[in-house]
């Protein structure tokens, strides 16, 4: 469960003082798909990069599962994100000349997870992903839409409390997208959250709920009536 | 995570570019390739000239007369003739840290036989010339106290003089008679050849009993030279101020009238030597260690190429939960691998050299493994010390700046 409580986030460069947030009161519950848009410039990124503890923020609180982690360390915010968050981006960021199933375990080596158990749990990762064949394949071997599905498994492995997609279909033609839409939505219907970052009205249709960013505020936040069901090819 | 991940990780890194580690570590390989040579070299010139001097006698002190005066005027070192066979028995009497005394004599000589002839230095010594000059014989004997004592016409000749006089060394010459300057003498031994060491062929050379060599070849009796073997190379001072004293008292000088001998140390000869060779290995293996950290400031600036090529890498690395100090580990490995590999490969091309300096130059180039240890254990601190900054660098970096890194 995630909870953002009067979330400000202030850039300041130079004279230049930007407030990307001002102030946002957001909560999450376990096992929602919630899309997060907004024109750019609205601090839909700088919510995500908090979310994903990537960022710190200015004021406020921020409570995963919890615990604040509004005052964690750089290192206690590292082993949030190993634990607790899986992320997904938009231009995929599988590293290069390292196969599907080694992008896979690296999480797990980050959290100290010991050899076969690491390759049993990137295995069932990749398999429920339907890329169990292709686990020998390095990035540039692969399709935009398989590559896309990797880094899902690699944000999956760990089984965190949140799966965290930028834009995860910028880069994708339809019909990938659409392929990518349908494996989020399984693993909604798992019980995962995520948390979805676009600025394409169909693919937030694909969602439950979505949350609309203006100017560093939330401008509406609205349950998704009648949701599209994406098919896999 | 553990050290095993990391090494794993950070050797992918290092294959990925493999022409470019290679080149990485050619600084270093140079630089540890050389210290190793020239440590080899060094200690292997310092261990022949060890072994010449020694050679020449072990702990030997050579007593040579003094400059000669005439009206004021004075000759070179060893001109006058102030030695006689009488020292001799003295310091055989009265020195006790003397184990050998071996007077010595000579002239150049002509020697016949059989028609043939040839141009050599005939030294006339004692019984004890072989165990003070580390002299062993071939084939026959030296001669005894008893040849000595009588003044027999007997002679030990060296290996070069049987083959200036029959073309071959491989003839047995023992029990034939030669001819020197006229005075025909029996051959009783050879000697084993001892190579020459300098200005002095031990191996061109006839002995004869230094009583036969006055009366019949030099006609008189002094004493050219004294060689002395001391009881162990502690004593060898001891041996030296107590010759002093004897033969002072021998030539009644006292208070501070000047010695008319000298006396040379062989170990001082030899401490002036391994003194030279030894500034010469240091200031070697100096500039050696110079191309090091050269090497090093190599591997630091390929390392922040690295970091910074990789930027996105690291990103990636950091979003899915690594720590700053996973980053920094990663890259540390990275230079110390790149610096320990390059100073392995160092090492095996250095030990490479000195064998092949040691077959050009006929010496024996030894490396201790504590000198190899001691460049290994350097150029894997070269590769901490200089992998550090880049290291830092890369774990500084903000995930999101380096996620959005092109």
């Amino acid at each position: 469960m995630i909870t953002l409580k009067d979330v400000s986030k202030i850039y300041q460069t130079g004279d230049v003082v930007v407030a990307a947030l001002q102030g946002i009161d957001l909560q999450i519950e376990k096992g929602e798909f919630v899309a997060i848009m907004g024109p750019s410039g609205s601090g839909k990124s700088t919510t995500m990069n908090i979310l994903g503890c990537l960022d710190t923020l200015t004021s406020g609180e921020y409570v995963l599962d919890g615990t604040n982690v509004a005052k964690a360390s750089k290192s206690e915010l590292a082993e949030v994100r190993n634990r607790k968050i899986g992320f997904v981006f938009q231009g995929f960021n599988l590293l290069p000349r390292t196969t599907a199933l080694e992008n896979v375990e690296l999480p797990l080596i980050y959290a100290g997870v010991s050899g076969r158990e690491r390759k049993k749990r990137s295995l069932d990762a990749l398999e429920s992903v339907g890329l169990g064949s292709r686990i020998d394949h390095k990035p540039k071997e692969l399709s935009g839409g398989q590559q896309q599905r990797v880094a899902i498994a690699r944000a999956l492995v760990t089984s965190p409390s949140i799966i965290l997609a930028d834009e995860p279909t910028g880069n994708l033609d339809s019909r990938s997208s659409e392929d990518v839409m349908s494996i989020f939505q399984r693993l909604h219907a798992q019980g995962n959250t995520i948390v979805l970052v676009t600025h394409e009205p169909d693919i937030a249709q694909y969602t439950r709920r979505i949350v609309r960013f203006r100017d560093g505020k939330i401008e509406a936040d609205e349950a998704v009536k009648d949701p599209r069901i994406a098919v896999a090819q | 995570m553990n050290f095993l991940e990391s090494l794993r990780i950070a050797m992918r890194a290092l294959i990925a570019n493999k022409v470019r580690s290679l080149l990485t570590m050619l600084g270093i390989i140079i630089g540890v390739g050389a210290v190793i040579a020239m440590v080899g070299v060094g200690s292997g010139a310092s261990a022949s000239v060890t072994s010449r001097i020694q050679g020449l006698g072990s702990n030997l002190l050579t007593v040579s007369p003094g400059q000669s005066s005439s009206g004021g005027v004075k000759g070179g070192a060893g001109s006058s003739n102030t030695l006689t066979m009488s020292d001799v028995t003295k310091i055989q009497q009265q020195a006790q840290f003397v184990k050998a005394v071996a007077p010595s004599a000579g002239k150049s000589v002509q020697v016949v036989y059989d028609g043939a002839n040839t141009s050599t230095t005939m030294t006339g010594t004692s019984q004890d010339y072989p165990s003070v000059r580390n002299i062993t014989m071939a084939t026959g004997r030296f001669f005894s106290q008893t040849d000595v004592q009588t003044g027999t016409r007997v002679a030990v000749v060296g290996p070069t003089v049987v083959q200036d006089l029959f073309g071959s060394s491989n003839v047995n010459i023992v029990g034939k008679t030669i001819k020197l300057d006229n005075v025909p003498f029996l051959v009783i031994g050879v000697t084993a050849s001892q190579g020459s060491s300098g200005f002095f062929n031990a191996d061109d050379m006839i002995y004869v009993p230094i009583t036969t060599a006055q009366d019949r070849l030099i006609g008189n009796k002094y004493v050219r030279q004294i060689f002395l073997e001391a009881t162990s190379a502690n004593d060898m001072t001891a041996a030296q101020d107590e010759v002093t004293t004897i033969l002072r008292r021998a030539h009644g000088l006292t208070g501070n009238t000047p010695s008319d001998f000298q006396i040379t140390n062989q170990a001082d000869i030899l401490a002036t030597m391994q003194g030279v060779t030894q500034s010469l290995t240091m200031l070697l293996g100096g500039i050696a260690a110079i191309s090091l950290i050269v090497g090093g400031i190599g591997i630091m600036n390929i390392m922040l190429v690295s970091v910074t090529e990789r930027t996105r890498e690291i990103g990636i690395r950091k979003a899915i939960g690594a720590k700053e100090s996973d980053i920094l580990i990663q890259f540390l490995i990275e230079a110390v691998v790149l610096s320990a590999l390059g100073g392995g490969i160092g090492i095996g091309l250095g030990y490479g050299g000195s064998l092949l300096a040691s077959k050009l130059m006929s010496m024996q180039a030894t490396v201790p493994p504590s000198t190899a240890a001691m460049a290994f254990g350097f150029s894997a601190l070269i590769g901490i010390v200089f992998g550090v900054f880049p290291a830092k660098k890369a774990s500084a970096l903000n995930p999101i700046e380096a996620l959005r890194y092109e």
